[in-house]
């Protein structure tokens, strides 16, 4: 209409205006300042001549708004911006709302944070029943609680507790979920999504309303009980002192639901202190973070339509599962037909948990194929091997996969240990072989290091990482090194665990300073759950190439047989998959140093990693530790931590721990590097306007 | 009554290039981990995986099945599907009984001898073990006039209708093998054929142990390469035929009692066919397309051949259907390597050898001058057959077609006929031909 570029406003004869946001130059609708700006403008033309009603939907074929953008969001300088940027939004939507014609949202795809907000403040909402519909308000995630009307809204459409529940889990539902919920009017197919559209414009129904169960828990009484409860069930799963957020969006509802103008008022203001929190900061870092290693995998490649996965054991099969499930052919080879049946029946658990509609489950068990003669292997795009980690018996496959597979077809290892050029001589053009390691279990573990050897070529590691991202995992490019980036920085860390352990510390007391710090569990859990002869693998691997030294009483654990929750006895004893702990007494006082100990070396190792060269940037070492192995995201990542706690700082520390505990803490060289650096990194770059 | 006048089948060539099977699983008693289209797509993955050509360039898929699941009318169809043959590839399934498998093959030799598809995937596949249960025609009647039933009083009449009697589930595997025209079951067909010729109970049980005998040989001698595992989403790898019984004997065999025909009969569980979930394909291919693919043929399928008779004889249709195909092609049984006959029961198979020896069953009821020379057992079922390794019925077709090609091969024989009865009172058989080889 009038030179809007994010914007469109169409009219049709029946009267009804169809509004329709397609940000420019963007793959995903999101709401920048300036895409808000606009629509501050779209909305003095509708209210100049209002419709008989309006249609808001999205031009983008993937979804509808992926919410609001993160990175303004990261580059607000205080608490008066932020709150500046949310009432502008607050504004809009409420004018969105008081227009004198009635609205409807077209939801397909994602409707996310900000999106959902919008679309909130419409009269009535109608989403897309398919597999791609994603509606939720992830906000927590960043730090944060929706912040344009949405905490507001979202309660009186869906009630308190599933409102509550909803933005605390920060987890997104499908449409028909979000219809039994109240949040969409209408979850039909998409053929549909226009004449649903038309029929509520023409003659609404009845507007539902607030079930008499939402009016009383709103009741003054029930809302600080119910509150309690909530905030007691989220101190379960997250430390008030590490996220904020979900807290404070319960204590906005306790202190203000009901009163709507209090509570809008209370929302901006919340949001507006936890944006600038250095929660919401670490969590928005470790966001991009994230976000940077998705880039990795934009490069222009042959797609991989094939892959043939050698090895049906946890990994192999996990891998093969995963690829199946992201809709890739995959054809799974192992001499044992009960590992492939074992394999078979994991991923038909994984399959019905994440597509839930049998045919759905059907066509991806399909496209998983046991292939016990190894056939699948001439026709893979990509080979994945995922045997034994003995290094003779991946030569002598590999040197078997180069004759058997397609000229053209990747070769990738999945070893956590042995480095790349070691398999490479194995072949007589190494150039196409990469090293894909991700890490247990597949499915929820988002990171693969994607390993380059000396004469891996850049093509196919950049195919690689295309791949990666192709089946939604985040792949992190590193040079071929012992242990690569992550299992080499966490090896410290856990062996340190293991040796507090054998200096008499309860493996509890170990574990609980870790949780403290924000680890999502333990070390001396975690050496368990891994597996106690694959931590003592690795821990050679280091000890050989790095001269690393490893505990004696994980060797002896090991040689006893005790490896872990796999063997129902580790430093553990495991029952059900879940290990028995002793309750930690907080008077016992745990030594002052014990979280030093166990977060230092890892710091330590990561600097001589970055002095090495395996990974190219600080930045990159934390999204690995970060997204691979969940070191507490709300620090921002283990260099972050250093660089906040200060890096002259933590080599004095770990100067300290040296003298008093041996040479194992000594400050790598590679923190001068860090020291120099500054802070000028190229996340903190583009975090900056 | 005189033998029909058929025709041989005229065209060009066509090869049988390669096929696969699931192991044959025992019902037992519940329902298996596969339905007929899982069947089908365990059996069919790799076989399709280790050919050269991708699964779209399949002109057609015909597949044999007597009772599909109810979510899965066109198995065929569903088959092609869930094995990537894509959307146009048209499939269709045939049902013909016990020779539903067989006729499939049949169908896709005659598709591809016409000139009208070069490379069609053909085979059976059955899930007995799921065969429905079904209501009583009487409680659907009355489901029906509850469901119309407005207001309590109504609905209380309806009611007041409802017999226990009415609840009792029919088995639909029992109606299945159950002949609705003589009112036999499959069973006692059998039974009647061992009356006729004069079959002993002592004959039909050695007949039995042999074919388990020779099956368990050629388990350990690895002599079935048409086996590919099955993998259920159970987690459990099913690797070999689990109707065999190795520890059986003549006293065991014997102290069975008579399933169909009490107190007097012969005709046990022991000697019949196991009821039995599987599936078997066969990859038949013309000329052109064995040139285009460079496949490599295992057989060609030379002849086939369908005869009716009494459906209260039905076990005797191989007889009636090898007799015009060696008829017509100037065979001697000498002429023929090695022979298929399904399994369904002993009884049966001994029947049909009885009959085909027989000067006055060959004079009356195939109008031949002479008999045949006898067929030798050890030419006969050489690795076993249904009584050891079960007979899911759309599917057995298929597999001894399949199987028999690769005894050919292995035995580098040149001609080899497999047949089978047909509930109802039919009869099916298939003529194969190797390349003589040195």
């Amino acid at each position: 209409m009038s030179g809007w570029r994010h914007w469109r406003l169409e009219r049709d004869g029946d009267g009804i205006a169809w509004l329709t946001l397609d940000v420019a130059g963007a793959g995903a609708n999101v709401l920048s300042r300036e895409v808000l700006e606009e629509l501050g403008a779209v909305l003095e033309a509708l209210e100049a001549e209002p419709p008989r009603g309006l249609v808001l939907r999205s031009g983008k074929p993937g979804g509808f708004v992926a919410g609001a953008d993160v990175r303004e969001l990261a580059a607000v300088r205080d608490r008066g911006e932020a709150l500046a940027l949310v009432r502008q939004g607050q504004g809009l939507l409420g004018r969105l709302e008081a227009l004198p014609c009635p609205t409807v949202a077209l939801i397909h795809g994602y409707c996310l944070g900000g999106g959902l907000e919008l679309a909130l403040a419409c009269t009535w909402r109608v989403a897309e029943d398919g597999p791609r519909t994603r509606i939720g308000l992830p906000e927590v995630r960043l730090g944060i609680h929706p912040g344009f009307g949405g905490t507001v809204r979202a309660i009186e459409r869906a009630g308190p507790l599933a409102a509550l529940a909803l933005m605390l889990a920060g987890r997104a539902v499908d449409a028909r979920r979000a219809r039994r919920l109240g949040l969409v009017d209408h979850a039909v197919p998409r053929r549909h999504l226009e004449r649903a559209a038309r029929s509520l414009l023409a003659g609404p129904p009845p507007r539902r309303r607030a079930r008499w169960t939402h009016r009383l828990v709103e009741a003054p009484g029930v809302r600080h009980a119910a509150a309690a409860w909530l905030a007691w069930r989220t101190a379960r799963a997250v430390r008030r002192e590490h996220y904020p957020a979900p807290f404070a969006l319960i204590r906005l509802w306790r202190e203000h639901g009901g009163r709507r103008e209090a509570m809008l008022e209370a929302e901006a203001r919340s949001v507006a202190r936890l944006a600038v929190s250095p929660t919401a900061r670490n969590l928005v870092r470790a966001f991009l973070l994230g976000e940077r290693l998705k880039g990795f995998g934009k490069a222009e490649a042959p797609p991989v339509a094939h892959v043939h996965v050698v090895g049906a054991g946890t990994m192999g099969g996990d891998i093969a599962a995963w690829c199946a499930l992201q809709g890739l052919r995959v054809t799974l080879t192992d001499t044992r037909a009960e590992a492939l049946a074992g394999a078979v029946a994991r991923a038909q658990r994984l399959l019905a948990r994440r597509l839930r509609a049998p045919h759905l489950v059907t066509a991806a068990l399909d496209r998983l194929v046991p292939d016990p003669h190894g056939h699948g292997v001439r026709r893979a795009d990509l080979v994945v091997e995922a045997i034994v980690e003995d290094l003779e018996a991946k030569r002598a496959l590999f040197a078997r996969l180069e004759r058997e597979a397609r000229p053209d077809a990747l070769l990738a290892t999945n070893t956590s240990s042995i480095p790349l050029e070691r398999i490479a001589e194995a072949l007589h053009a190494p150039a196409r072989l990469v090293g894909l390691h991700f890490f247990n279990p597949v499915a929820r573990m988002r990171l693969v290091e994607v390993v380059s050897g000396p004469g891996t070529d850049p093509g196919a590691a950049a195919r690689a990482c295309a791949f990666v991202r192709a089946i939604d995992r985040l792949p992190l490019p590193v040079r071929s090194a012992p242990g690569f980036l992550v299992n080499r920085a966490l090896m410290p860390y856990l062996l340190e665990a293991v040796t507090l352990e054998a200096e008499g510390l309860a493996p509890e007391r170990i574990d609980a300073a870790a949780v403290a710090f924000g680890m999502p569990v333990g070390p001396v859990e975690l050496a368990d759950r891994v597996g106690l002869d694959i931590c003592l693998a690795v821990a050679e691997v280091l000890a050989r190439e790095l001269g690393r030294p490893v505990p004696e009483r994980l060797r002896a654990l090991v040689e006893a047989g005790r490896l872990g929750r796999k063997s129902g006895h580790g430093f553990y004893e495991w029952r059900g998959g879940r290990p028995r702990k002793a309750r930690v007494r907080r008077r016992e006082a745990a030594p002052a140093d014990l979280t030093d100990r166990l977060v230092l070396p890892l710091l330590n190792e990561l600097a001589a990693c970055l002095r090495e060269g395996v990974v190219s940037d600080a930045d990159l070492a934390d999204a690995g530790l970060v997204h691979g192995a969940g070191f507490a995201p709300f620090r921002g990542g283990p260099l972050a931590y250093a660089r906040a706690r200060g890096v002259r700082e933590v080599t004095a520390a770990l100067a300290g721990l040296e003298r008093r505990y041996g040479e194992r803490f000594r400050p790598d060289p590679g923190w001068a590097l860090l020291a120099d650096e500054g802070g000028q990194s190229a996340t903190s770059k583009e975090a900056q306007p | 009554m005189a033998t029909r006048r058929t025709r041989r089948a005229r065209g060009r060539p066509v090869f049988l290039v390669d096929g696969a099977r699931t192991p044959f699983l025992k019902a037992r008693g519940r329902p298996g981990p596969f339905s007929a289209a899982d069947l089908a797509v365990q059996a069919g993955r790799p076989l399709l995986l280790r050919q050269p050509f991708e699964p779209p360039e399949i002109d057609e898929v015909v597949l044999g099945c007597v009772m599909p699941g109810p979510d899965e009318a066109n198995v065929a169809r569903v088959a092609a599907l869930r094995l990537g043959c894509g959307e146009r590839v048209p499939a269709w399934t045939v049902q013909r009984n016990c020779g539903s498998g067989m006729q499939a093959v049949d169908v896709a030799f005659r598709r591809i001898a016409a000139g009208h598809a070069d490379l069609v995937l053909a085979g059976g596949t059955e899930t007995m073990s799921r065969a429905p249960l079904l209501l009583d025609l009487a409680l659907a009647a009355w489901l029906g006039d509850w469901c119309r039933a407005r207001g309590l009083p109504a609905r209380l009449r309806a009611l007041a209708r409802l017999r226990p009697r009415h609840l009792r589930p029919v088995v639909g595997l029992l109606r299945g093998l159950t002949d609705p025209v003589v009112g036999l079951s499959m069973g006692q067909t059998a039974e009647h054929l061992a009356w006729r010729f004069g079959i002993a109970r002592e004959a039909m049980d050695a007949f039995a142990l042999e074919s388990h005998r020779r099956l368990a040989a050629a388990q350990d001698e690895g002599r079935l390469p048409e086996l590919e595992p099955a993998f259920g989403a159970d987690g459990v790898a099913y690797t070999a035929d689990d109707g065999l019984r190795r520890d059986t004997s003549m006293e065991r065999l014997a102290a069975l009692p008579p399933a169909f025909d009490r107190p007097f009969g012969q005709v046990t569980a022991g000697n019949s066919a196991q009821v039995t979930d599987g599936a078997a394909w066969v990859l038949l291919a013309s000329e052109a397309a064995v040139e285009a693919h460079g496949l490599e043929p295992l057989a060609r399928i030379v002849d086939t051949e369908w005869a009716a008779l009494d459906p209260a004889q039905m076990g005797l249709g191989p007889v009636h259907a090898m007799a015009p195909l060696l008829a017509r092609r100037r065979l001697r049984s000498a002429d023929v390597d090695f022979w298929e006959i399904n399994e369904a029961f002993a009884a049966q198979v001994l029947a049909c050898l009885a009959a085909w020896t027989d000067a006055r069953y060959c004079r009356e009821a195939l109008g031949l001058r002479r008999p045949f020379e006898p067929i030798p057992h050890e030419r006969l079922n050489v690795d076993g057959g249904a009584i050891s390794l079960g007979h899911p019925v759309g599917a057995s077709g298929a597999r001894i077609v399949l199987h028999l090609a690769h005894v050919l091969a292995r035995e580098g024989a040149r001609r080899g006929l497999a047949t089978l009865c047909v509930g109802g009172g039919q009869g099916g058989a298939v003529l194969l031909e190797r390349e003589a080889q040195g």
